[in-house]
């Protein structure tokens, strides 16, 4: 489902983010991705929604090389791909519901279904009562929680969460997790990048670890930690 | 790939407060076309005008060829014959010297009776009145027949028609150019407008790509709003032009007897057809622009 091989990526400035990055993710595993700040965590994860083109190597999704796609079938790549960005990227001017609602309206969804889905994942991630509010009157945790909300609406193929607990209290971590094991439970992928050690201790998952732009690890039930 | 009526109308919404959104903005670039459109409809007018003023004066474009005095009758009538036939002869009619008086004394006002005595030693010539069928014929028909032998010389309004086509010419090229040039002028500036207040949804475009939307999902909105700012910025110049004009039209109409404009309806509004056709475009057009570089998320 996911492949990624001898893949590096040099930003403009020189920083070479990926140093020749394997990786093989099957579909329907739950992948945690490990790893030290200024790893390459966030900059794999853009190189798969094709946000980034490798300098170097070959990326596969769904048996698609990316390599080959045209700038027309991107949108269709990325609609497969639901992402939790590590900077939520939400709509500041819109409100909640919008926010969700708008990655339906852009895959064209029925207005009707539209309503029933964006209170369903709203149910899902616990801020129902929020629907109205303008995302700028909300907490950083419950940002986070409604670019989950946005990435799971329209049942994507493959979740992609960038530290999707990174600002949540353990209660609300653990309840988000629970919906991203269901979530996975139902055959959609997940890779989840994250420093939540506890997490990735308890609830066991394979596990890679990135350091310099490198898999240094790559271990089913492994547990937290990056040191090789 | 057809766009659901559902989405289009999502687009329209969206273009609406977009323009709501950027108040400030939107007026500046509806101040851009509006006073656009001025300027090119006044011109658009004035050609209009400048034609028809053509028109009016080529109509009454005439050549005079004059007989030599030796010249008999039966003569005159084959020269005549022969001009009649000429492919680029119009009409020709005969005027003896005693009308040629006539028509002389009459031009002179009530002076003109004094010249009466004259008839009896009349020194007019008889001469053919001639139109070409195209004004811009007048020179080359003129000199064919003063060439012919019986024809002592020829009268037009050689110069003045030269300068007045050469005026009318340069009306034409300058008010064209002048046109385009406003046009590009006015893309350039709502483009600019468009992308200062995209400059500020900048990081709304890129959510949106990155979330799957297909270009022309972006685009839309900003389609809606560039060609909204066209329409509206449209309805004043119409407004005025229209206005204006058909005052300046019957302001002409008793005032300046020997000179009409063009009658306001309908030209006005084929002018005006055409400047909100015009204004439309260049939002579409300027909106377009700015949105492009964005697009590469
Ligand atoms: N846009 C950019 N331009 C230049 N360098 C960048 C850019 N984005 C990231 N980098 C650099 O690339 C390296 C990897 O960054 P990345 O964001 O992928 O790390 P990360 O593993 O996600 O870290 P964190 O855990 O802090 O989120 C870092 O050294 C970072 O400074
Ligand atoms: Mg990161």
């Amino acid at each position: 489902m996911i492949t990624m091989k001898r893949v590096r990526k040099t930003y403009p400035n020189g920083v070479q983010a990926l140093n020749g990055m394997n990786i093989h993710i099957d579909k329907g595993e739950f992948v945690y991705v490990v790893g030290p700040s200024g790893a390459g965590k966030t900059t794999f994860i853009k190189l798969m929604i094709r946000e980034l083109k490798p300098s170097e190597g070959l990326i596969q999704i769904n048996g698609n090389n990316l390599g080959d796609l045209s700038d027309k079938q991107i949108p269709y790549l990325r609609r497969k791909i639901g992402v939790v960005f590590q900077d939520f990227k939400l709509f500041t001017k819109l409100s909640v519901y919008e926010n969700i609602a708008f990655a339906l309206e852009v895959i064209e969804e029925d207005p009707e279904q539209i309503k029933t889905k964006v209170m369903d994942v709203l149910e899902i991630v616990g801020l129902k009562s929020k629907a109205r509010f303008n995302t700028s009157e909300l907490s950083g945790g419950e940002k986070q929680r409604i670019a989950i909300a946005r990435a799971i609406v329209n049942q994507p193929a493959i979740l992609i969460a960038d530290e999707p607990t990174g600002n949540l209290d353990p209660e609300t971590a653990w309840s988000i997790m629970g919906t991203l094991e269901e979530i996975n439970n139902r055959g959609t992928t997940i890779v989840m990048a994250t420093h939540n050690s506890h997490i990735v201790n308890t609830l066991k998952k394979r596990v890679i670890a990135i350091e310099n732009g490198k898999v240094v690890r790559d271990e089913v039930g492994g547990s937290y930690g990056y040191q090789a | 790939m057809a766009i659901k009526r559902k989405t289009l109308t999502r687009h329209g919404r969206e273009g609406f407060k977009n323009i709501r959104r950027n108040g400030w903005m939107s007026f500046a670039s509806m101040s851009a076309v509006a006073i656009m459109l001025f300027v090119v409809g006044a011109f658009a007018f004035l050609i209009v005008n400048t034609n028809h003023l053509i028109d009016t004066i080529e109509n009454d474009v005439e050549i005079r060829a004059f007989f030599e005095h030796d010249v008999d009758a039966s003569e005159q009538e084959s020269v005549l014959e022969e001009v009649e036939s000429h492919d680029s002869v119009e009409n020709v009619v005969y005027r003896d010297r005693d009308e040629g008086l006539d028509v002389f004394m009459e031009s002179m006002g009530s002076d003109g009776e004094v010249f009466e005595n004259l008839r009896e030693e009349n020194p007019l010539n008889d001469a053919l009145i001639i139109q070409a069928t195209d004004p811009q014929m007048t020179a080359a028909v003129a000199e064919e027949v003063n060439a012919q032998s019986a024809i002592e010389s020829v009268e037009y309004g050689e110069s003045i028609l030269g300068q007045l086509f050469t005026v009318t010419n340069y009306v034409r090229i300058l008010g064209g150019a002048l046109v385009i040039g406003l046009i590009f002028t006015s893309v350039f500036l709502i483009s600019n407008t468009i992308k200062l207040t995209i400059l500020s949804r900048k990081d709304e475009i890129q959510i949106m790509k990155l979330v799957g939307a297909t270009n022309s999902f972006v685009r839309f909105p900003f389609f809606i709003e560039g060609a909204l700012i066209g329409l509206i910025g449209a309805i004043i110049p119409i407004a005025g032009l229209t206005v204006g004009y058909s005052y300046l039209y019957s302001f002409m109409y008793d005032q300046v007897p020997f000179f009409t404009f063009v009658e306001p309806n309908p030209m006005i509004w084929q002018i005006s057809g055409l400047l909100l056709l015009v204004s439309i475009l260049v939002g579409i057009f300027g909106s377009q622009m700015s949105v492009r570089k964005f697009l590469k998320v």
